[in-house]
């Protein structure tokens, strides 16, 4: 479905500026714009009322220079790739600019203060440099490191470097570039009638949930600013899609957004299979949101839980946990594994539904409503909850979509949106569910706008198992992964396909796609470009905790240190999604 | 009996209770909330308590290099010397008390006083942020407390028409001051749940927030004498409410004196867990807005009510 009209709008707009119009599997409005056009482009964009792409939904970068099949496109080492999304339209657009690998190209910083991290990331992952930001340094990777990752030229492995070592000296040295200094982030140590205090929050600490670091100044208990501090996680998920096959990344996904297991498999498998034009059959299609459904589920109730004790309540955790392990029942019956299921495959799933799969189903849907109204007077109408979440972190939907925020976190602001009704993948369009709002953006909205979509979500899983349709669960086509095994005995040619998708994976045809699903944490996205191999070229994950993480320091300025642990568990981030 | 005698009897009662507690909560929350709780060690994990006394005592007793350290040794034992020192004035039964002050609440309130110094010495001693965060506003929370914890009281005293504690137990003989004093009961329990730092009154040490607050450079032993030190002031809370509100030893004769009296401290001991398993954590400051907008005008206008019903 390409959107024609758009496509002309653009070109009436910046028919000029364009260098040329590329094909893309996703069929998102490709247009490549030279460096010095390209934030002049992207404001125009964001500011034309008619266009109006507001939210600057990912910035990454691609090394072209290994890169085989890139005909007609314009001439360049690197790609700096904008992703644009506009709410009024219900449109992407993605603009892209030839960059060589000494070029400088100016910020948009100014335009969507999300850009900030996500240049810092180009930057620590590509070494390209961004001309008027103000705080250019690495974000991920330690401050101590040389060169930079997702280059071509850089080890994906670590047999690739030396054996790692840490003397003493070289401890130290890492201690020290570890060390807070105020200065370096332009913040003073103390007004004219107080010296604040730079406490450390993190990595270690049992508020933050993971390893994440904050920086807080403090005046009191007053939090004047906060600086957040990623990469302690990072794993190097979108350098290990460059080398594992397409197939074997799928269990990397399930740990990224490691509380939503087959969640993260959707994007990246329905990703695959838009560019090697794989059609998943009916059956699977519902599997895939049954299972999805439940993880997000899962997903809430963890946040459910540990957003009560980071408030203060110690019981209702363990309440949700024994829920969450009740739904774990039914993904164990299921996939045979609990928190990673890795069980989406490219073209369908892996197996099919076990038997009996309806008894467990209905026994969860027939008990969850019950425990949620329970934990509504236990956790909800509790006032001393209220007291410490409602007010608490306020964003409007203006800002949400500033700073890059989706899912829960926007709807919470009053912004009716979702995409699974906005842009139904995988045959949502057929199920009936609402799509639950808050009001006024904060700490309690945020949480009653996932309780909410508990329900619905228990509402679709309801309709999966009433309307399961008979069929296969995974798709004919050849670079179904792993390929069907029924006619290898008999001809050669299934035979030598059969032997081949299963020993060197599927060799995708060359292009590029895009997929995002609305995740529990926000939109969760794979951008893809292959290059016709057995490997991508370029895996990017667009997670939605890293642009939540980013905004933090924003809304928590002015409130005090207990607040600052709410908005946290409000934010619902996991830290292996932030830093991937 | 005599006097020595009956200080180890006490010192012996109070320490094991306290420690039993640690095992009684554990297994209480794990009740209320769907686990298990210690199981392992000896009858229903009743052991555990040894095993955890055991551990405790051989843990490395890190000393921060840059505490205060005179200062930071004394603080724990500050607390459990002032909690076990309130003890002294509790009338278990009749003839079985260390002291029979006739200022029994005054000693009672001045040693809780001085247990503040336990926390404000802690956190500044620690020479860390996070249990200077914790002791500042464990002061200001035990300030705050403390000056309507006595004004709840003063009540009861009037009823009696005595600080001494015997006094005010015989007093109840025809029917417990938790009912003319319904308010003051109220107001004294509150206040003792923020004097015994509990949840939903636990912000010095504030767990998700301040990791843990005034004690999180403490180690060993000495973070066992916190511990231990909590559960005694949730022990001397309990017994001090039997003996101001709930009729102390008395009650219907099937049972001991101080059977009554044990029953009673228990049941409001349970409660306190009990708090910690339902409520969330105020904000501190919202703590402090609702200890002098409401709990100090409350217990004001109680004593004013009942010093109108005294001489009328």
């Amino acid at each position: 479905m390409k959107d024609q009209s758009l496509i002309n709008k653009l070109n009436i707009r910046f028919g000029e500026e364009v260098l040329h119009w590329q094909d893309t599997a996703d069929d998102i409005p490709t247009l490549w714009v030279a460096k010095d056009q390209a934030a002049a482009v992207c404001q125009d964009l964001k500011n034309d009322s008619e266009l109006a792409f507001s939210m600057l939904y990912d910035l990454t970068a691609i090394d072209e220079r290994q890169r085989q099949n890139r005909q007609g496109q314009p001439d360049s080492e690197f790609t700096l790739v904008y992703h644009l999304l506009s709410f009024q339209n219900n449109a992407d657009v993605r603009i892209k600019v030839p960059l060589n690998d000494r070029d400088e190209i100016s910020t948009v910083q100014d335009i969507w203060p999300a850009a900030n991290w996500y240049e810092r990331e180009v930057f620590d992952m590509f070494g390209l440099r961004f001309s008027g930001h103000p705080d250019l340094r690495r974000i991920l990777m330690p401050s101590s490191w040389a060169g930079h990752p997702l280059r071509k030229e850089h080890a994906a492995r670590a047999t690739e470097l030396e054996p790692f070592s840490l003397p003493d000296d070289k401890w130290e040295e890492e201690e020290e570039h570890l060390r807070y200094n105020p200065e370096q982030w332009g913040m003073k140590r103390s007004s004219e009638d107080s010296e604040f205090m730079f406490l450390n929050l993190g990595p270690q600490h049992p508020g933050t949930h993971g390893l994440l670091r904050l920086v807080l100044q403090l005046e009191g208990e007053n939090i004047l600013d906060v600086v957040p501090d990623i990469g302690f996680h990072h794993r190097g998920a979108e350098k290990m899609g460059e080398r594992q096959t397409w197939h074997t990344y799928i269990p990397y996904t399930d740990r990224v957004d490691y509380l939503s297991g087959v969640l993260n498999n959707l994007p990246y498998v329905m990703a695959v299979e838009q560019l090697a034009g794989i059609k998943v059959p009916d059956r699977a299609k519902v599997i895939r949101i049954m299972m999805s459904e439940l993880f997000r589920i899962i997903s809430h109730l963890v946040y459910y839980g540990t957003f009560a004790q980071d408030v203060g309540a110690l019981s209702p955790v363990f309440y949700m946990f024994t829920d969450r392990e009740k739904a774990f029942k039914i993904v164990e019956a299921v996939c045979g594994a609990r928190m990673h299921p890795n069980w989406f495959r490219i073209g369908g799933v892996a197996q099919d539904l076990p038997k009996g799969w309806e008894r467990l189903v209905k026994e969860f849907v027939d008990y969850l409503p019950k425990r949620l109204r329970t934990y509504d007077k236990m956790v909800m109408k509790n006032k001393i909850f209220k007291n410490r979440t409602e007010g608490i972190g306020v964003y409007t939907t203006q800002e949400a979509i500033e700073w890059g925020v989706t899912g829960p976190g926007l709807r919470a602001t009053g912004m009716e949106w979702d995409f699974r009704k906005m842009r139904p993948y995988s045959g949502y369009e057929q199920f009936d569910f609402e799509i639950p709002t808050g009001t006024n953006g904060d700490c309690y909205d945020r949480t009653m706008v996932r309780i909410e979509e508990m329900r619905q979500s228990l509402r679709i899983i309801e309709q999966c198992m009433n309307n399961m349709p008979p069929g296969d669960y995974k798709s004919d086509h050849q670079l179904a992964t792993p390929p069907k095994k029924d006619g290898t005995m008999k001809d050669i040619e299934t035979l030598i396909n059969h032997f081949l998708g299963v020993s060197w994976g599927p060799v995708i045809p060359p292009g590029e796609s895009f997929v995002g699903v609305e995740g529990a944490k926000g939109n969760n996205g794979y951008y893809l470009v292959s290059d016709g191999n057995t490997t991508s070229y370029r895996t990017r994950v667009r997670a939605p905790s890293f642009p939540h993480i980013q905004m933090v320091p924003y809304i928590s300025k002015g409130y005090t240190i207990p607040d600052l642990l709410a908005i946290l568990g409000s934010v619902d981030y996991v830290l292996a999604d932030v830093d991937r | 009996m005599h006097p020595v005698s009956v200080i180890l009897r006490v010192l012996l009662v109070v320490l094991s209770v306290a420690a039993g507690l640690i095992w009684v909560e554990r297994r209480l929350l794990g009740l209320w909330q769907l686990r298990y709780g210690p199981n392992r060690v000896g009858p229903f994990g009743i052991f555990q308590v040894l095993a955890d006394m055991i551990k405790i005592f051989f843990k490395e007793d890190w000393i921060p290099p840059f505490s205060d350290k005179p200062v930071y040794f004394m603080s724990p034992a500050i607390l459990v010397f002032t909690t076990l020192m309130s003890f002294t004035i509790i009338p278990f039964v009749p003839g079985l008390y260390v002291v029979d002050l006739n200022i029994g609440i005054l000693f009672f309130l001045a040693m809780s006083s001085l247990g503040v110094y336990s926390l404000v010495l802690g956190g500044w001693a620690s020479n860390s942020k996070y249990p200077l965060l914790g002791s500042l506003r464990g002061t200001a929370q035990m300030l705050t407390y403390e000056v309507f914890m006595g004004v709840s009281l003063m009540g009861v005293v009037m009823l009696a028409d005595s600080f001494r504690l015997t006094e005010i137990v015989e007093a109840q003989k025809g029917m417990w001051f938790i009912g003319p004093q319904i308010v003051g009961f109220v107001i004294f329990f509150i206040a003792g749940v923020a004097e015994a730092h509990r949840l939903p009154f636990d912000m010095p040490e504030g767990e998700s927030e301040l990791v843990a607050g005034y004690h999180s450079e403490y180690s060993g032993m000495k973070f066992g004498m916190f511990f231990v030190g909590e559960y005694i002031g949730i022990t001397l809370i309990s017994a001090i409410i039997t003996a101001l509100f709930l009729g102390g030893w008395l009650g219907p004769g099937f049972l001991p004196p101080i059977a009554w009296f044990l029953i009673k401290t228990f049941i409001l001991i349970v409660i306190f867990i009990l708090f910690r398993a339902t409520f969330p954590r105020p904000r501190y400051d919202q703590l402090m807005e609702y200890g002098w907008k409401i709990l100090f005008p409350l217990a004001l206008i109680n004593l004013l009510v009942t010093a109108a019903i005294v001489l009328a």
